[in-house]
């Protein structure tokens, strides 16, 4: 029995999707509309990774107000890119096939996110002080990244300004297929861990008495979110607050933390609010490239307010 | 001279203070006792004008709380708060030295410096004069609190709890020194206390308090009986004379 | 004994800005050393026009940005906080990119004021909201701050893109010393004035930090500090934004690493902590300038790297007490 609340957020991310595809549709009937469905591919991708990841992450955290991106793991993979320029040089990275850096991206950020998150999470530090580290390593790894991209390149400017913020107009479509598969591999690894997640959520001391291999599953945890968000970094840019708005948003949807019910609809809101405040943004508003801002505005003043009411209670 | 008039108190519904009126002569030591909840610390507190009143007023030798500047009312009394957790790195002469400014906005003449000495000689902190703060036992740096509130050289001190964190000898030498200040110079002393022995050894008056009321005012040996500590704590509590004076037993 | 440690510090703090001061002069995109700035006649107008003046504002953007934290963790009794990470530079950038926006000519005396007002409300709020975060969990304060600041951020990110401003918030969002020159730095000096002032109020300062009711129990008045106080730390920050641009974490390293050694009793550690965040934005600048010569990476991209290491440093390694 699929959930009523599932199939009418399933029912609204389809209504999105046409709107989106169809909406002003002018011209080159077959070219407008190739465009638009690759586009609201790469979106529907990227909704999925963040939300997922979000989920994933936050539940073996154990922690409510964090994201992959709070932690600074998008601007983890963003420094591992420009790492590789630094490395390699910019000639030979302009001439490396996109899918490749790509994949050596993902490995690098599996690497570092191993290196530098796991201990995080294992000296089981204060909540606070793991948040505030994460947010001043976000931090260290944007500016890092500026310095390199000056140090390459100083009369660029558009290198720094352009990886502030996510950007949807503007999706990288070339890596569209590479994506989805590995969206779709992690999605499925991730459906069917999902009883075990549940467990997770209980804590460390429950989930080993309940005979989960604790580390094994951390790890293969942060791993997964790796993936993901180096799939979304790619493909749009950094996002800190979007996951918290989704699952957010979606536990008070199904009033659960349940994976099976929660991970579905944190994937369905995401696509109803990229796709429906993309297609909002373009036809009523006439000008789509602040959607990101505007959606991370919200995602701050919701990460604003649980952190508020966590606090309090 | 303090003298506390219709003094009420309340947040949102519940009342912490209601319609307190009592007068607390200069000189001598003065004990709030009281079951936890009874509203001694916000007494205290309104007294020493860290809480704005309510109603009511509240004179020191005839100054008002309420509208005396902050200034003149820091040479008059120097208050001592339960809550002795500082953020601040400073070492254990610093911070009493920091209960002078009030005399001398912060430029420490030979005499302040005196002052800070025999304070840090009083409450035994030489040793320990040059530490920061945070490397102190909590009953150091509760004595170090006590000895900057003393070197504020007020007419009357107010300690909230005092003795909290420190060992039988510590808490014994401080009701001394307490008792020893408030006859040698003549200060006026109201202290809340938990040990009402320690109350009644060292205090001339007690006034005890309960659910926001004061249900009994008197010297010790007229307080420290066993129908009067009902009345106050709620249970029996036997009493017993060791060398003339009450001790209340209330162990079993 | 402790005075005279103090002193010494106070000494090699100004020994080390002095070296920085003349090594500052001696360089930049072209080519002038110091013996050619003695020698030559152009030397000396390069000197008075752009060296002098850029060198002048890198100490006084350090030393003000550096006093503006010590005020702000004072007030907020928080040591991880500063102006910049915490709403208030935010705020002021958010401040001179409306007044721009409503009244583009207006002067940068008028602009500097909207953006002080603005820095002002910015960080009343903050410290309000923060005084009602938990005191147990003392990182709920400065992260609160982080993302409050990012807010204000993405919402003059906002309004510049849709105003089309979006070059001059690049400008003020990170700051830069490489279009200093004399006649266009010298607000910073009202910076100066403050940190004076601070100089002067110090012990206040201090017992401030003890908390509310110590400060009223030694006499203190405690609201018109605590409104003297978020003045100077929201004028240092606006002027810093209007003629520098936002540099981060200098308000948060320099206080923490100057309590480390000193202490907290401000009297002595307040001309420490300027000197020392004056030390920390010079060779920030001078690195800036060196790094990719003759090219110059802002002092703000600098500062992000450096103040973040430092800051991540502080947070791990904290000394064995409190």
């Amino acid at each position: 029995m699929i959930d009523r609340r599932l199939i009418i957020l399933t029912l609204l991310a389809a209504v999105c999707a046409i709107a989106f595809l169809t909406l002003g549709l002018r011209g080159n009937l077959g070219f407008v509309l190739t465009l638009r469905a690759t586009k609201l591919a790469a979106l529907i991708e990227v909704g999925i990774a963040i939300a997922v990841s979000t989920v994933v992450f936050q539940t073996v955290t154990a922690n409510r107000i964090l994201t992959p991106s709070i932690m600074g793991i998008d601007a983890l993979y963003l420094f591992a890119q420009i790492l590789l320029v630094l490395i390699l040089g910019g000639l030979a990275y302009a001439t490396l096939d996109a899918s490749l850096k790509f994949a050596i991206g993902i490995a690098a950020l599996m690497i570092l996110s191993c290196v530098l998150i796991l201990p995080m999470l294992r000296g089981r530090l204060d909540m606070g002080l793991m948040l505030l580290a994460g947010v001043v390593l976000g931090v260290l790894f944007r500016s890092l990244h500026s310095l390199i991209a000056r140090i390459l390149d100083p009369n660029d400017f558009a290198v720094v300004q352009g990886m502030s913020y996510v950007n949807f107009n503007d999706v990288n479509t070339g890596l569209l297929a590479l994506a989805s598969l590995m969206t779709l591999c992690a999605l499925v690894l991730v459906w069917r861990a999902r009883h075990i997640l549940d467990v997770v959520a209980l804590g460390r001391d429950a989930a080993i008495g309940l005979g989960i291999d604790w580390t094994k599953t951390q790890v293969g945890c942060l791993l997964l979110v790796s993936v993901l968000v180096a799939v979304s970094t790619a493909l749009v840019g950094p996002a800190a607050f979007l996951g918290l708005l989704f699952v957010a948003l979606a536990e008070r949807v199904v009033q659960s933390r349940r994976h099976a019910l929660l991970i579905p609809a944190a994937a369905l809101i995401a696509v109803i609010v990229l796709v429906g405040g993309q297609t909002l943004f373009q036809h009523a508003l006439g000008n789509s490239s602040t959607l990101g801002v505007v959606i991370e505005f919200a995602g701050g003043i919701v990460f604003l307010i649980l952190l508020w009411r966590g606090s309090r209670r | 001279m303090i003298e506390i008039n219709g003094v009420s108190l309340a947040y949102d519904v519940t009342n912490i203070l209601s319609d307190i009126s009592v007068t607390i002569p200069k000189g001598g030591v003065t004990a709030l006792i009281g079951p936890n909840g009874a509203g001694k610390s916000s007494l205290l507190a309104l007294v020493a004008r860290l809480q704005p009143l309510q109603s009511g007023a509240i004179t020191m030798d005839g100054l008002s709380v309420a509208s005396t500047p902050g200034k003149v009312l820091a040479k008059k009394m120097a208050i001592l708060r339960q809550d002795n957790h500082l953020g601040s790195r400073l070492t254990v002469r610093e911070l009493v030295g920091f209960g002078r400014f009030p005399h001398s906005r912060g430029h420490l003449t030979a005499e302040d410096r005196k002052v800070v000495d025999e304070a840090l000689m009083l409450f035994d902190l030489d040793d320990l004069s040059g530490r920061f703060l945070e490397t102190l036992s909590g009953g150091q740096r509760q004595r170090a609190l006590v000895a900057m509130a003393y070197c504020q050289d007020t007419d009357y001190l107010l300690l909230d709890e005092p003795l909290n964190n420190l060992d039988m000898y510590f808490a014994r030498d401080l009701m001394r020194s307490l008792r020893r200040i408030a006859d040698e110079r003549g200060k006026t002393i109201v202290i809340v206390l938990h040990d009402i022995n320690y109350a009644g050894t060292f205090a001339d008056r007690i006034l005890a308090m309960r659910n926001g009321r004061i249900v009994a005012d008197g010297r010790p040996d007229e307080l420290i009986t066993t129908d009067m500590l009902n009345t106050i704590y709620g249970f029996e509590i036997p009493v017993t004379t060791i060398d003339g004076r009450p001790v209340a037993l209330p162990f079993r | 004994m402790i005075v005279k440690a103090n002193r010494t510090c106070l000494v090699i703090a100004g020994l080390v800005l002095a070296i920085l001061f003349v090594a500052s002069l001696g360089v930049g995109a072209d080519q002038a050393t110091l013996a050619d700035l003695w020698q030559g006649s152009g030397g000396i107008d390069l000197l008075a026009i752009s060296r002098l003046p850029r060198t002048l504002a890198a100490i006084l953007t350090g030393a003000g940005l550096a006093i503006a934290g010590l005020i702000m963790q004072a007030i907020a009794r928080n040591r991880f906080v500063e102006p910049a990470t915490a709403g208030t530079a935010q705020s002021a950038e958010l401040g001179i990119l409306l007044v721009t926006v409503a009244w583009p000519a207006a002067s940068l005396g008028f602009k500097t004021l909207v953006a002080s007002a603005a820095a002002l409300l910015g960080t009343g709020i903050f410290l309000m909201t923060a005084h009602r975060l938990p005191p147990t969990q003392p990182f709920l304060v400065p992260l609160f701050g982080l993302v409050y600041g990012g807010v204000l951020g993405a919402a003059a990110t906002f309004i510049a893109w849709q105003a089309d401003l979006l070059q001059y918030l690049a400008i003020w969002s990170n700051g830069d010393f490489s279009g200093v020159l004399r006649g266009r730095y010298e607000l910073l000096w009202i910076g100066a004035g403050l940190v004076a002032g601070a100089w002067l109020v110090a012990d206040r300062l201090t017992i401030m930090a003890l908390g509310r009711e110590a400060s009223i129990g030694l006499g203190i008045d405690y609201e018109r500090m605590l409104q003297i106080g978020l003045v100077i730390i929201a004028v240092i920050s606006a002027v810093t934004v209007v003629v520098i641009g936002i540099v981060p974490f200098v308000g948060l390293v320099v206080p923490n690493l100057v309590s480390r050694l000193m202490g907290d009793n401000m009297r002595a550690t307040l001309p420490v902590v300027a000197l020392s965040g004056a030390i920390l934005v010079l060779a920030c600048d001078i690195l800036g300038r060196l790094i990719r010569f003759p090219y110059e990476i802002p002092v703000g991209t600098v500062m992000g790297v450096t103040g973040a290491v430092l800051f991540l440093l502080m947070l791990f390694r904290r000394p064995a007490h409190g």
